[in-house]
């Protein structure tokens, strides 16, 4: 029996006493036969003096989601931000280790952060449309980064539109204020205009969280299609849509992973207590 | 580690507990914290007690259910068939509430297998009531027919072992004991060999006597119901194991019941 069981275990120890740091080589981690498009490497974060990620591993499989969950403060979404080197607007911020894209390290100072941006793109828990038109919204960014005619550009919008389940709605007001739309349709734009560079990882940070259940399904939806040609990388503070999206779930508190593993197993039967712990509710 | 994996059961039974003469410590009680929405603890806790209600039931069924057909009590045998009922009852009283649980909670890991578990287990419950009901139903229908007396012994041993099957496995429930569930699991074979030495017994005693035929064959049905009561007994062993776990138990249970390829030249 404890061989069988033994056996099931991953890398994560199970002794909730234990400290809980995941082996430290990558391919201790379950679903290793998968691509890596991200590998976290003792990422250490500071906000100025204090440490808000205490040495992370982690991978990020390509063509998979993989959902962030854990308590507020807990460093998931700041994980997420160092992925796209998002801080690198404020100062007093900085990382520390490695975050491996292709085998590139996002955080080195040389990496041109434009090029880096159009790879992974980012949504944000609020819709942020730009105040222009829908059309604008989209072609925005394709026009920072490529030189294509008109019509080419057309056919972007409209495909970045359609990919996001938006073009329908529309199709016919594309000169309308990307502001005017409803919060789920603005978010959905907002995904539209990541997908329109083309890039090669998408983050989404909590994009459902100010979406009425309907805009949400259609959001996760979008998800589901987007996986075939996208790496998703979601922080959500929803564990139905962590279950429901994704195929690796990460369970972060205080700073560190506590738990990375199949989202099944995270879900029916994690092995680390905190874990457990959180998804049923029971963290005091 | 021990403490660790024996998931406190919250929704252990106090009559339950009284019963086994267990007292749950201080320590396997904090096991488990509670909710942080304490309505969803109730809920669990509830439906435990709803389970515990329904095992020791089918104990008391098993056991006067058995002791109706040894001691030929028709009357006895009446009451286990009209309490058979109330186990329905409970059946469906925890589907509901196990079923709303999920609706309305949404449980996921220890708690979503703590809802699935009872649900399981409230199955198999069911049905060893039925199996219970249909020896009483047996008792009354054998009401005054010949019947040679040194049959009963077998009957009477092969039930012991059941009755202490089924008691184990319901303390092993309560207390998420997956060590003692194996057991259970693992003593199911005794029952097996029981049943089948048994049948053979009875075989050789109707072709001596076609007298017999009558009530050995209605005896040989209250033994293969009671050997169904153990492999329920297993059942329940099986989701005691998962509960705990987290994963099913993927072994295959060895079965040494052969009667199905059994036969007797004349």
């Amino acid at each position: 029996m404890t061989s069988t069981d033994m056996a099931r275990t991953s890398a994560v120890p199970q002794s909730p006493s234990a400290p809980a740091r995941p082996a430290s080589s990558a391919n201790a981690f379950v679903g290793a036969g998968n691509k890596e498009k991200i590998s976290v490497r003792g990422l250490k974060f500071y906000y100025g003096d204090s440490l808000a990620l205490k040495g992370v591993d982690l991978p990020i499989y390509e063509r998979k989601v993989t959902a962030f969950i854990g308590p507020s403060g807990c460093g998931k979404s700041t994980l997420l931000r160092v992925l796209n080197r998002m801080y690198d607007l404020y100062p007093k911020q900085r990382a520390e280790g490695q975050a491996l894209l292709d085998g590139v390290d996002i955080l080195s100072p040389k990496l041109d952060l434009n090029l880096l941006r159009s790879r992974v793109g980012m949504v944000f828990q609020k819709p942020t449309p730009f105040p222009m038109s829908i059309y604008d919204n989209i072609a925005f960014g394709v026009r920072l980064y490529e030189t294509i005619s008109k019509s080419e550009l057309d056919g972007r919008v409209e495909a970045a539109l359609r990919r996001a389940a938006l073009w329908n709605e529309v199709k016919d007001k594309l000169d309308a204020s990307g502001l005017s739309l409803s919060g789920g349709q603005q978010q959905r734009l907002c995904i539209a205009r990541s997908i329109a560079v083309r890039p090669e990882v998408i983050l989404l940070d909590e994009p459902c969280s100010a979406l009425d259940p309907i805009s949400t399904a259609k959001i996760e939806e979008l998800i589901d299609e987007l996986k075939a040609d996208y790496t998703i990388a979601i922080v959500t503070h929803n564990m139905q849509q962590a279950s429901r999206t994704s195929e690796y779930t990460a369970f972060m508190y205080l700073g560190e992973l506590i738990e990375f593993g199949e989202t099944q197993q995270i879900f029916m039967s994690p092995h680390d207590r905190r874990t457990q712990d959180y998804i049923t509710g029971r963290f005091g | 580690m021990t403490g660790e994996r024996k998931i406190t059961s919250r929704a252990a039974s106090a009559e339950l507990l009284k019963r086994t003469g267990f007292n749950m410590t201080d320590e396997s009680d904090k096991a488990m914290t509670d909710h942080i929405v304490s309505a969803f603890d109730a809920d669990l806790k509830q439906l435990g007690d709803k389970l515990a209600e329904m095992g020791g039931l089918c104990e008391k069924l098993v056991a006067e259910s058995v002791d109706a057909l040894l001691r030929r009590d028709t009357a006895l045998a009446r009451r286990v068939i009209d309490w058979d009922r109330s186990i329905d009852r409970l059946q469906q009283e925890i589907e509901e509430r196990a079923v709303n649980t999920i609706a309305r909670r949404a449980p996921v890991a220890v708690d979503l297998r703590e809802v699935v578990a009872a649900l399981r287990i409230a199955n198999d419950l069911e049905r060893i009531g039925d199996l219970a009901k249909n020896i009483a139903k047996r008792v009354v229908a054998l009401e005054g027919q010949f019947q040679p007396p040194k049959l009963a012994g077998g009957v009477a041993h092969i039930s012991d072992l059941t009755l202490g099957q089924l008691k184990d496995v319901l303390d092993a429930y309560t207390r998420r004991d997956e060590e003692r569930a194996m057991e259970v699991w693992n003593r199911d074979g005794e029952i097996d060999a029981l049943y089948n030495s048994l049948f053979r017994e009875l075989l050789t005693y109707m072709m001596e006597d076609p007298r017999n035929i009558g009530f050995c064959a209605h005896l040989l049905f209250c033994a293969k119901n009671i050997e169904r009561i153990g492999d329920h007994a297993t059942n329940v062993a099986e989701t005691v194991y998962y509960l705990v776990h987290g994963v099913p138990l993927t072994e295959e249970r060895p079965k040494a019941d052969l009667t199905s390829t059994t036969t007797l030249n004349f």
